[in-house]
């Protein structure tokens, strides 16, 4: 068997593209990065360090947060800048590990087409989201909905 | 067709187990926000079958494993630093290994008081 050998770092490939998406992608991660630290950090800080932390956790919570126009851009900041920093990391961990071409396109497809519901579905659900449902127990709900 | 054994990039030590805990940490948090924004989703279907899904989210067993969330989301954090110190900083490849040090040190840092919190809230009912 013929030992491969590695192609030293900067030996071109193929002249194919002569974009700068992967650079952008690259300088992505890393604004992204320092942002969703902060982000992550206060959303961890705020459910499960204050008060009686992951116990409080209930319905009425995400209603109160919600209520307020800060925390619903906070979560949907954290919601797109997760879910494209997460996609470009596996996109990334894809074309490292998945050598056969027909493959590698399929686990893209499928990781792109599961980011863009989960980016949909979760936008919808901050912007669509109603505290208080009309049919719903009033002990399950916030405080400052309205009594039946 | 396995390939025959060549030469490799791999280098060992601390800048490549580093990057492959980097990698681990990352799809591990990255699938744990798929079922997080599907949870969450349930708010939008009613307050009952929100309610009984973080019910779940309050059992020890999970208690256990989101303590290993946050530790795998503090160390990608603090490791994504370092790693942009070394693209950015001009002294940062030379300062990786110290910088690895100080990631591990403020891992233990934030950790410490986060387990104590935490684990009293899941295990103290």
């Amino acid at each position: 068997m013929t030992a491969t050998s590695i192609a030293a770092p900067r030996s071109p490939r193929r002249m194919r593209s002569r974009t700068n998406t992967e650079l952008y992608a690259w300088l992505f991660m890393r604004i992204s990065g320092v942002l969703l630290l902060v982000l992550v950090f206060g959303h961890l800080f705020v459910n499960l360090m204050v008060g009686e932390g992951i116990n409080a956790l209930d319905f009425a919570f995400v209603a109160g947060k919600w209520a307020s126009p800060f925390w619903q851009i906070w979560d949907l900041l954290m919601l797109w800048l997760a879910m494209i920093h997460g996609t470009n990391g596996l996109r990334t961990i894809i074309n490292d590990y998945a050598e056969r071409d027909m493959l590698r396109m399929w686990l893209k497809v499928g990781l792109y087409t599961a980011t863009a519901i989960t980016i949909v579905l979760g936008t919808l659900v901050i912007f669509t989201f109603d505290p208080c449902p009309a049919e719903a127990a009033a002990h399950l709900l916030p405080s400052f909905c309205p009594a039946p | 067709m396995p390939k025959a054994p060549a030469g490799t990039l791999y280098r060992g030590r601390e800048g490549m187990w580093s990057w492959v805990a980097h990698r681990v940490t990352g799809v591990g948090i990255f699938f744990f926000l798929f079922v997080h924004v599907l949870d969450t989703a349930l708010v939008r279907v009613s307050p009952e079958a929100y309610n009984e899904v973080i019910h779940t989210y309050q059992t020890p067993i999970v208690g256990l494993m989101e303590a290993g969330l946050v530790g795998a989301i503090i160390f990608h954090a603090f490791n994504g630093i370092r790693i942009i110190l070394v693209d950015f900083w001009g002294k940062g490849p030379r300062y990786q290994r110290q910088m690895l040090v100080g990631v591990g040190v403020l891992w233990v840092v934030l950790m410490v008081p986060f387990l104590v919190r935490h684990l009293s809230h899941v295990f103290g009912g």
